[in-house]
């Protein structure tokens, strides 16, 4: 298994992330008694791989799940069904001391650094706390380990001693980088990492992140609302619509001809600083809303807005369909040249 | 200032400083803008660059104190908007020009409905009949986009999606016909299909009631696809405005510059690493005395650090920018400074 893999790397390599059929629902009471009257499929059964050193970008629209993904692949939610490995681990379904003694190779950058630090802890207390979890240094090597990360995320040493309400939105999140590298993670979940940033401060934050990739030989799961940004950093891109991977492929391929039509409607939006191509622009403008994920409609979740949208997609769920390369799409447009894959990375389905 | 019709707003040396115990902070710092009629003015710079505060102390919006309007004037419709009365600035206020904020959410009063609240000004300012006003707010909406409209007029904003309380928004500014609407990061808070619908029905209304706009974004692009001209502002102050094509074919000051290649693209060649703006905004703890950009602009020599660069004009009509750079005379050539 896993071995029908991404065209980038080789094909020996053996995924460092396996994500296989996730679902992570979030149950709705209601009533006198909280009956369970409903659930929120906020993931409904995705699958990818991550390889080593790798970047997968994952994109959507508020609401759409991809910040749940990320967290429940870190176990931070007990997952409903579906399977998660994270170098060679099980994640998904382990008890609770195996999972600590695993953290420390998968950690997470939040978005919003603001609510992310503890105002009450200074810098050398954030970033040293994952330490004293988890590892037993000494005074000595605890503060060289602290000042190392620092050096290695740009902040000055003298900083060590001073709270999170005394840096900028970008100094913060900077500490938020250094606490996740604190344990020498394989594997980090950045979520929305620069969405709470300036546009002149994201670029530094993004530059930085690459740099420690290339350093450290992280694997990034780099979740973004942003396009562009994605494009800059990811090497794949999956695309998320109401709690499923709609498409998935390298960043080559998808930014130059998505193939799903909403990944199409997706990216047709992204204004570009340019007034000459801009006017020529004629983004596909999808009509009305995002529907709930308590009550997803019937068929493919994105037919009520799809502007190609025909009889079967209301009726049936779309098959994924493999066009090579690990680039995968959920769309019934394709049922008709394409066979249905049997090993998928980006949206497993049993019809 | 340029050519053709004369301007419907004009503001000349405008400065507000926050007095706070912490300090004075010098928000705006001798803003001019003009605005003509029909004409949509785009606003960029990062947070903290002073666009929100120029614009709700044009209407006298900020709390004072702290706020404080120290200087200028805000010429609209024949009056000084920061010297008329607290009652006629209110027949301003809403009805001829209208606010649209970042956050439908938090703008939009949770405990009444939206019919309610679009009468509101309709009312207010018109002094129409309760039927009256229910008759034009199913229109606006309708106008709007909201489909549906006399049944979602007893609806409350909670029960609205995100792009349709903007929508909503769009429509209580629109009530009475305003001669300028001023837009703060509309679209900001939307996703970017969301953000589609409202630019194009931004577009349509442009078309349709011609009023002219000032769009307060950081986001480049919206810009490069609404504007008709650009303003550049960092630290308070406006570093450069021209027309939209000139802005981005030809931008002059440094910051600008790089502010546009710190921006990734969707769409053509990829950057293998992505231009920085090294460093931090500056707070300005008084008024500028020397160029608020030095302390990161890879140009800077010792006359920025002694004195303001005023807005001068360049090479094509009606493109200004405030940079000695400009001043060719007294500057050392770029390359000399940075190699």
């Amino acid at each position: 298994m896993g071995d029908v893999q991404t065209g980038m790397e080789a094909k020996a390599a053996v995924p460092l992330v396996k994500v296989r059929d996730l679902k992570m629902y979030f149950p709705i009471h209601s009533g006198l008694f909280r009956t369970h009257v409903g659930d929120i499929k906020a993931v409904d059964g995705i699958s990818f791989d991550i390889m080593p050193g790798e970047t997968l970008g994952l994109v959507g629209e508020s609401g759409c799940g991809k910040s749940t993904v990320g967290r429940a692949i870190l176990r931070l939610y007990d997952v409903t069904a579906g399977t998660v490995e994270i170098n060679g681990f099980e994640i998904a379904h382990v008890d609770r001391d195996s999972l600590r003694s695993k953290r420390p190779m998968m950690q997470m950058i939040f978005q919003d650094p603001q609510a992310s630090l503890n105002p009450r802890m200074t810098v050398a207390s954030i970033i040293g706390e994952p330490l004293d979890e988890h590892m037993k240094l000494s005074g000595d090597e605890r503060l060289a380990r602290i000042y190392e990360l620092m050096d290695w995320v740009g902040l000055n040493r003298e900083f060590a001693k001073r709270y999170p309400h005394e840096f900028s939105g970008g100094q913060r999140q900077r500490i938020g980088i250094a606490r996740a590298l604190a344990l020498n993670p394989k594997f980090i979940v950045c979520d929305e990492p620069i969405a709470a940033l300036d546009v002149s401060i994201q670029a530094q934050v993004v530059n930085l992140l690459e740099e420690l990739q290339t350093r450290l030989n992280l694997t990034y799961l780099f979740i973004s609302h942003d396009l562009s940004m994605v494009r800059h950093i990811a090497d794949r891109v999956a695309v998320m619509y109401l709690g499923r991977i709609v498409e998935i492929a390298s960043r080559e391929k998808l930014f130059a001809d998505p193939l799903h039509p909403y990944s199409q409607a997706l990216l047709s939006a992204v204004p570009e600083p340019d007034p000459e191509s801009e006017r020529n622009r004629r983004p596909i403008v999808l009509q009305g809303d995002v529907p709930s994920p308590a009550n997803p409609p019937k068929g493919c979740n994105f037919s009520t807005r799809c502007p190609k949208v025909m009889d079967i997609c209301r009726q049936q769920e779309p098959g994924v369909f493999d066009f090579g390369e690990g680039r995968q799409v959920a769309c019934h447009l394709y049922s008709e040249s394409m066979k249905t894959t049997a090993e998928p990375t980006g949206g497993e389905r049993t019809n | 200032m340029p050519d053709t019709a004369m301007p419907i707003l004009d503001v000349n040396g405008l400065e507000t400083v926050f007095r706070t115990r912490g300090g004075s902070v010098h928000a705006v710092n001798s803003v001019d803008f003009h605005l003509r009629p029909g004409e949509l003015l785009g606003v960029v710079g990062e947070s903290g660059s002073g666009k929100s505060v120029t614009m709700m102390s044009l209407l006298r919006l900020l709390p004072s104190p702290p706020a404080e309007m120290r200087n200028g004037t805000v010429m609209f419709d024949g009056q000084d908007l920061l010297k008329i009365s607290p009652e006629a600035l209110r027949q301003v206020r809403g009805s001829k020009i209208g606010f649209i904020f970042q956050d439908p959410m938090t703008s939009l009063n949770p405990v009444y409905t939206v019919g309610f609240q679009l009468a509101e000004p309709l009312r207010a300012h018109l002094g129409m009949s309760k039927a009256e006003a229910r008759a034009r707010s199913v229109e606006l909406l309708k106008l709007v986009g909201i489909p549906d409209p006399e049944r979602r007029l007893k609806d409350y904003p909670h029960q609205f999606s995100g792009g349709m309380r903007q929508r909503v928004m769009i429509a209580i500014a629109l009530a009475c016909d305003p001669k300028v609407l001023i837009a703060d990061e509309p679209t900001t808070a939307l996703d970017v299909t969301i953000q589609a619908q409202i630019i194009e029905l931004v577009k349509e209304l442009r078309r349709k009631l011609g009023m002219a706009i000032i769009w307060i974004t950081h986001d480049l692009g919206v810009i490069a696809g609404i504007a008709d001209r650009v303003m550049v502002m960092y630290a308070g102050q406006v570093v450069e405005e021209g027309p939209v094509n000139e802005i981005f074919r030809d931008p002059q000051h440094p910051y600008t510059q790089a502010l546009l290649k710190t921006v990734p693209a969707v769409r053509g060649p990829r950057a293998e690493r992505l231009q920085v703006i090294e460093g931090q905004p500056p707070i300005m703890r008084g008024a500028p005395v020397a160029c608020s950009f030095r302390n990161r602009c890879k140009f800077a020599f010792d006359r920025c650090a002694v004195e303001n660069p005023a807005l001068t004009p360049v090479h094509a009509p009606g493109h200004r920018a405030a940079c000695f750079l400009l001043d060719t005379a007294s500057t050392p050539k770029p390359e000399a400074v940075h190699g």
